[in-house]
């Protein structure tokens, strides 16, 4: 049995190798010439990486984002596609997890060969693949990053969002003279960049405004309790609490600053808007505030006919997360076009000369720090739904 | 004041889940002297069964109670007990004779497993633990705050060391389960069926483990996959702070460190809370390396 099995197993053996030896050839020759992005290669798909945290602790972020950068693949595809050639979107998760994006994005550029990368809702996040695609001369768009370290890492980065200097002023503005709060707590992820950089804005604009900040509390993503720091809170008698953090973590601090008898209203920025908060939250969310992007309450009519297409698609109510993550490819092919190539250092050019592009999240113009410069809206949150308050302008 | 007494009942509330957990950790260590670091990832897989099974409760038990409560929680730590008992029968016993090292590795490997297929399996989103027992502030005094589900923590903990320390010292069971802890061959020797004690204790850390998962969720109601890593890693001080194979010892390490989290989040520092809290742990262990409550134990040559 043995000798009838041996060389069998010593073919199989040779083959293996030969596979090997073959996976490993072919990732160091497509790794060594970039195939797409070859001027006068104007054949085939275009193909555009994307990276999201479709799993993990922010997994309805990445999950949002995509459908709306999936949806408006479809429907430049529809139209003809971009430059004559159709778009293959090359999707990779990152699992919301630090470290997996820079693997991630690494593959895309040297072993798919994309020609532009989009990606990703959290800063953190976006702050690890951003060098890589500068390194390559490689156009990234990050959809929702709004911590402004983001496109300051070279001129290939890009965002189709507002950034949180302007998010952070916008909610100090709305607490200090739409809800007249004179005393607000901050309490922060120190874990992340969006909500410490949200919180610094917040705390500058609040004080600038001629409010006070009694307290300031911090705790980590991944944190169940937040009770300590929520009766550290309650001892100071503030008349807000302003929360910069993600959905995974303000549903629970909801509810047990409510269980403490903590009252106020809490306020928040863009990481809130979420499916999942409401369910953990619940009543406790009742008349909290939070900043985003857009709503799907707003009647103009790009927003009305994103909503309209995106609810045929996957038969929900696209989210902030959806728009912006549709916006990001919809600005990325308008750059290709105005660029007449894929081509990186042009397609760059062209999306630094973006100006006034109709977005669903609003008119888009790059200024000088590849930032988008736009409105913001206010959500309230009323009977379980988001509701919407105003729009304020840049 | 006011401040003062509610950070300590947030301790203590904190502290109680964690005792429990720490109760399952340092009954099978001090039986099998085995740390089981699945146990984490068994508290996890109690709360998403008792998720899961819930819907099914309240089909025939309506509304959250008190009774459909405790039907969930006595039906998680079934499935848990079921679980604890397969994974020591595929996992753990082919490796009964070989080095303790291999042991540890390999629940180090459980732990890994269980984590990453629940991620497959639950998917990785929070998910939202249904109220299964009515939560309520029972007490609001000057601004004082106790939930309803504060109190059942603290009393389930309770509950649950006296029985454990009665089956353990009362029961032939536990007169088998000590008489393995102090020399499984003799034990043998004497009739005692090794292998089936060795479920047993396996089982019932799985039990207790899923009752603390069931009780976190109601204090904590969003769940995921990951939520036992964290929990686990802190009973585990627990245990060991306590005296690592004694039960009192574990229930008093668990609210130790959650009483010190608290007031140092509460008083000193939100940023450097873990930081500080461990800090003041180890300094507890170079006083008394054996734990608190914990015996000194001679090393047979």
């Amino acid at each position: 049995m043995q000798n009838f099995l041996a060389p069998i197993q010593h073919a199989r053996g040779i083959s293996l190798i030969a596979a090997a030896a073959t996976l490993f050839l072919t990732v160091f020759l497509t790794g060594c010439d970039k195939p797409a992005s070859t001027p006068g290669a104007a054949t085939g798909p275009i193909k555009v990486g994307e990276f999201a945290s479709m799993t993990g602790s922010e997994a309805t972020f990445g999950q949002s984002s995509h459908e709306g950068t999936l949806l408006a693949v479809d429907h430049l595809n529809a139209a003809g596609g971009v430059l004559g050639r159709k778009i293959e979107l090359l999707m990779e998760d990152d699992q919301s997890q630090a470290g997996q994006p820079a693997t991630v994005v690494r593959k895309l550029i040297a072993r798919d060969g994309v020609v532009a990368v989009l990606g990703e809702v959290a800063s953190s996040r976006s702050l690890e693949a951003a060098p890589i695609c500068q390194q390559n001369q490689i156009p990234m768009i990050s959809p929702s990053s709004t911590n402004p370290k983001v496109t300051a890492v070279g001129d290939y980065i890009f965002r189709v969002c507002f950034i949180d200097p302007f998010q952070g002023t916008v909610m100090a503005n709305f607490a200090r003279h739409t809800l007249h709060l004179k005393k607000v707590a901050v309490l922060t992820d120190m874990k992340s960049d969006y909500s410490l950089g949200l919180a610094k804005f917040f705390k500058e604009g609040f004080i600038a405004d001629g409010g006070a900040i009694v307290a300031e509390q911090n705790y980590s993503s991944g944190d169940k309790d937040f009770s300590a720091q929520l009766t550290a809170l309650k001892a100071v008698n503030p008349d807000g609490i302003f929360v910069p953090g993600y959905y995974t973590e303000v549903g629970l601090i909801a509810l047990q600053a409510r269980q403490l008898g903590l009252n106020v209203p809490l306020l928040g920025g863009d990481g809130w808007e979420s499916s999942s908060l409401i369910p953990i939250g619940g009543v406790s969310l009742e008349g909290s505030y939070f900043s985003t992007h857009y709503s799907p309450e707003d009647t103009s009519a790009a927003v009305q006919d994103f909503v309209k297409a995106f609810r045929a698609k996957y038969n929900e109510t696209p989210n902030a997360m959806a728009a912006l993550g549709y916006d990001s490819a919809m600005i990325l092919a308008d750059a290709m076009k105005r660029a007449g190539t894929t081509d990186g250092a042009k397609v760059r050019d062209a999306l630094a000369a973006t100006k006034d592009f109709q977005g669903v999240t609003g008119k888009i113009t790059m200024d000088a720090d590849r930032n988008a410069s736009k409105p913001a809206v206010i959500l309230v949150i009323r009977d379980g739904q988001f509701k919407y308050v105003e729009t304020v302008s840049p | 004041m006011t401040e003062l007494l509610q950070q300590l009942i947030n301790g203590l509330a904190l502290g109680s889940i964690l005792a429990l957990i720490a109760l399952g950790y340092t009954m099978v260590y001090g039986i099998l002297r085995f740390i089981n670091f699945a146990h984490g990832d068994l508290f996890m897989l109690g709360a998403f069964a008792g998720f899961y099974i819930s819907p099914a409760v309240a089909a025939v038990l309506p509304g959250p109670s008190l009774g459909s409560g405790l039907v969930v929680l006595g039906l998680a730590m079934l499935i848990c007990a079921v679980l604890g008992v397969v994974i020591e029968r595929v996992a753990y016993r082919p490796l009964r004779r070989r080095p303790k090292l291999a042991v540890l590795i390999t629940a180090i490997g459980i732990s890994l497993f269980l984590e990453n297929t629940g991620q497959l399996v639950f998917g990785a989103t929070p998910k939202k633990f249904p109220e299964i027992i009515p939560v309520y502030p029972v007490l609001k005094f000057g601004g004082l705050s106790i939930t309803s589900s504060q109190l059942i923590v603290l009393g389930v903990t309770l509950l649950l060391l006296v029985a454990l320390r009665h089956i353990v010292l009362k029961t032939r069971m536990g007169m088998a389960m000590r008489a393995l802890a102090f020399n499984p061959e003799a034990a043998a020797l004497m009739g005692i069926n090794t292998d089936w004690i060795v479920s047993f204790t396996f089982g019932l850390g799985s039990a207790l483990a899923a009752a603390a998962g069931i009780l976190f969720a109601i204090v904590y109601p969003s769940i995921d996959p990951l939520m036992g890593i964290l929990p686990g890693l802190k009973a585990f001080v627990a245990a060991v702070l306590g005296g690592i194979g004694n039960l009192p010892g574990a229930a008093l390490g668990g609210i130790l460190i959650g009483v010190t989290e608290t007031l140092v989040a509460g008083y000193l520092s939100s940023t450097y809370r873990d930081a500080i809290a461990f800090g003041i742990l180890i300094l507890i262990l170079l006083v008394k390396p054996s734990g608190l409550l914990g015996k000194k134990e001679i090393e047979k040559v």
